[in-house]
């Protein structure tokens, strides 16, 4: 971490300083709700004029401010447990065993590097653009979630501490956390939301199968967020041994730039494939949106190439018009939600909106704040995929390449297929190069294999099933 | 020590609990949720609280992710929820309380209600209707820059947390951005009945006095006389919560003003 970028020297950020306070209000005080237009106030034009002019870098942020995102809004009995991570943190960045320990572990255990792969014939439907994968399914488990989560573990046994919790919703990210207990010894505790265990039954056995102990959560909308809640009570109670393994780039402070780092070596390993293969940079950079974590991971190499366009593609669920979505930076307005100052799906009251997505992975209301702040000073742009636009692609990916994605990562498909025919409407792609010389890398997150029934379903594959399982429901109901 | 918490004299919740200690007792705090079975009847139970010998009433807002709650307020919050309480409503909870009882009132709050209705207008409504401060479990003084500013404008109470695992620079802090009471949680965990109180509780307490508080309520896991008696000999009032919810549960604000009868006698 020492040899990294300074973070950018942002005025004005300091909890107490009320000049801060005032942007924060101000960025939450338009009255309209749903749509917002919040994103044009705060700190962002600053950061984007500093950025542009070449002053800033935005690497390496450190926290626990992201413009006016990010922070500590947290109950004060956590507040010691967040004060020991971020020291243990630190010291672990700067000491060389720790970074040699990790560099290990990705290498030998999760099968790093990732590969970079061309998918020419899935291209072909790119306008001529030409698309890489960064493959972050054939890491062990199966997604990137593995890179934080032995990261964490490892603070975790620096600081002492015994037992492992985290939250889960389609499972990946349950499933990582029990598997660094299991290597490191360690007991594991993973709640995930009663709704997500009956419609993820094959993930649920996994993770006990590696001797974690998956707790249902039947309160609220039984869903991540509820799971995120419990997992926090679970902390509160037992913070004294237990190590609360967040899967994603959003929390409390030191949470979101923690995530990032375990996460960098994503972007870092693709910038050099992609210039190693192409001998250029990429035009752009596309990575689906739940929390914001694999998001983040590639995005951060590329912050500073101020020529390579960056987007974040985030669950459109039915259709940002219908509500049922999960599109919490397009959509939302800045709130505190699990600890962090954030873009957050939520009515006119301030209470959490459900969100909704095909996808267990995006299907969260919140979003890290480091994406607000980028969102804000326009770095970044944030777009809502539909299902039916990520099933297109997911279908389309496993036609043309025999790669079965995620569904999670076919939004982030999905988008760069829409940005390639955006590109091709203008002539040109947003830096003024011509489309069919335009290199995009898309983050495959993670594999299918834990949507095939989600897909087979989807794609009416079940026939005859279908018929008894229709039986069964009906009879149920009854 | 000159924090904000000397200055009694224009704190409501202070002035309550130096009333009980001129009595020569700890004072008693009952919480209750808003809209709670529903706007009518919570108003009714928390005025019942007031009639049997609470010395303040906290009201809590209902909000989709209570972190620090337990199932029984958790189940109470959600069906008021789901029955259609809306944030307007805790003006009039406050109010139709404040117009029918001396007892002053603090309203628990989650941040993110209080930030989307924008702090000064929360602030400003909670004012008018009579309410005395907030409670905020989940905004810690480092993030409360705004809340400090408009609590003075409009003369609230900032009723910040400490608990067993808080450093000693954080109680300082803390107490020093206080005004009214303290509020010292006895245990690591979110609320809900426990059979004994902490031993955690004690220390808290008397770390929380060295730092310069004057008044020390201690809540959570405070659910029989037994308990409130044991806390009073060292804290400066005793906050029930889930105890009292329950009551309301099961038997309505006959039951709520029973408990509220039994657990003051126990400080009497
Ligand atoms: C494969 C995959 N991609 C993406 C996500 C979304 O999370 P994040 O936005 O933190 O990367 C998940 C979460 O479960 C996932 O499993």
């Amino acid at each position: 971490m020492t040899d990294k970028p300074q973070p950018p020297q942002r005025t004005a950020e300091t909890a107490t300083d009320p000049e801060r306070t005032r942007k924060v209000a101000a960025a939450g005080d338009s009255t309209a709700a749903g749509t917002d237009d919040s994103q044009t106030q705060g700190t962002g034009a600053e950061g984007a004029e500093a950025f542009l002019e070449g002053r800033e870098s935005l690497r390496g942020a450190t926290g626990p401010y992201f413009g006016a995102y990010g922070g500590r809004w947290m109950p004060e009995s956590l507040i010691a447990a967040l004060d020991e991570l971020e020291d243990t943190f630190e010291k672990a960045c700067a000491d060389p065993d720790f970074v040699a320990e990790v560099a290990d572990l990705n290498r030998n255990y999760s099968g790093r590097p990732s590969l970079l792969t061309e998918a020419k014939r899935f291209s072909e439907h790119a306008c001529g653009a030409r698309i890489f994968l960064k493959r972050e399914d054939l890491n062990h488990t199966g997604s990137h979630k593995i890179n934080n989560v032995l990261g964490q573990a490892l603070l975790a046994k620096r600081m002492g501490k015994t037992r492992l919790i985290a939250e889960t919703g389609a499972g990946q990210h349950g499933v990582a956390s029990a598997t660094a207990a299991a290597l490191m010894g360690m007991e594991c505790v993973v709640y995930m939301g009663a709704e997500d265990t009956r419609r993820q039954a094959l993930n649920v056995a996994r993770m006990e199968l590696l001797g974690a102990k998956v707790i249902p959560v039947a309160h609220g909308s039984q869903t991540l967020k509820d799971a995120i809640n419990e997992a926090l009570r679970d902390w509160v109670a037992n913070v004294d041994h237990t190590h609360y393994l967040l899967g994603t780039a959003a929390g409390a402070h030191p949470f979101p730039a923690m995530v990032r780092f375990f996460h960098e070596v994503i972007g870092d390993e693709a910038r050099g494939q992609i210039l190693e293969q192409t001998g250029a940079l990429p035009d752009a950079v596309c990575a689906c949106i739940g929390g914001g974590s694999n998001a983040i991971g590639i995005f951060h190499a590329f912050l500073d190439d101020k020529d390579v366009e960056i987007f974040g593609f985030e669950a459109g669920g039915d259709g940002v018009e219908t509500g049922r979505h999960a599109a919490s930076i397009t959509l939302g307005r800045p709130g505190v939600l699990h600890g962090a100052r954030s873009y957050l799906m939520q009515d006119e009251d301030g209470q959490t909106v459900e969100s909704h997505s095909i996808s267990a992975g995006l299907d969260y209301p919140g979003v890290g704040p480091e994406h607000s702040y980028l969102a804000d000073i326009g770095r970044v742009t944030y777009e809502p995929i539909t299902d039916a636009e990520a099933m297109d692609s997911f279908q389309l990916l496993c036609r043309t390449e025999g790669i079965i994605p995620a569904i999670e990562s076919a939004h982030a498909l999905a988008g760069a297929l829409k940005v390639a025919r955006r590109w091709d409407e203008a002539g040109h792609t947003g830096a003024g190069r011509p489309v069919n010389e335009a290199i995009i890398i898309v983050n495959l997150s993670g594999r299918g294999d834990k949507d095939v029934a989600t897909a087979a379903e989807w794609f009416d594959l079940l026939e005859t099933e279908k018929v008894d399982s229709k039986t069964v429901t009906e009879g149920e109901d009854k | 020590m000159s924090g904000a918490v000397d200055s009694g004299q224009t704190s409501k919740s202070a002035a309550a609990i130096d009333r009980a200690r001129n009595a020569g007792r700890s004072a008693l705090i009952g919480y209750l949720p808003a809209g709670y079975p529903d706007v009518a009847r919570s108003i009714d139970a928390a005025v019942a609280l007031a009639d049997n010998g609470v010395d303040l009433i906290e009201i809590g807002v209902p909000y989709s992710d209570p972190v620090m709650d337990g199932p029984v307020i958790q189940d109470a919050t959600v069906e008021a929820l789901a029955n259609g309480f809306r944030v307007s409503q805790l003006f009039d909870v406050v109010a139709g309380i404040t117009a029918r009882t001396d007892v002053p009132v603090v309203v628990m709050t989650y941040w993110n209600p209080v930030m989307r209705l924008g702090v000064d207008e929360f602030a400003r409504r909670l004012a008018e209707a009579g309410g005395a401060g907030l409670i905020t479990p989940d905004l810690i003084p480092d993030e409360a820059a705004e809340w400090m500013e408009v609590s003075d404008k409009y003369g609230l109470d900032r009723i910040f947390l400490v608990a067993p695992s808080s450093s000693p620079e954080r109680l300082h802090r803390t107490v020093e951005a206080s005004r009214g009471f303290v509020y010292a949680v006895s245990i690591m965990g979110v609320t809900g009945a426990r059979s004994k109180v902490s031993s955690a509780a004690h220390k808290v307490v008397d770390d929380t006095h060295a730092a310069g508080a004057k008044r020390v309520c201690v809540g959570l896991g405070v659910s029989t006389a037994e308990h409130v008696r044991e806390i009073a000999a060292y804290a400066d009032g005793v906050i029930v919560g889930t105890a009292l919810v329950a009551a309301l549960r099961d038997g309505g604000v006959g039951a709520v003003g029973q408990l509220a009868k039994e657990l003051s006698a126990g400080l009497a």
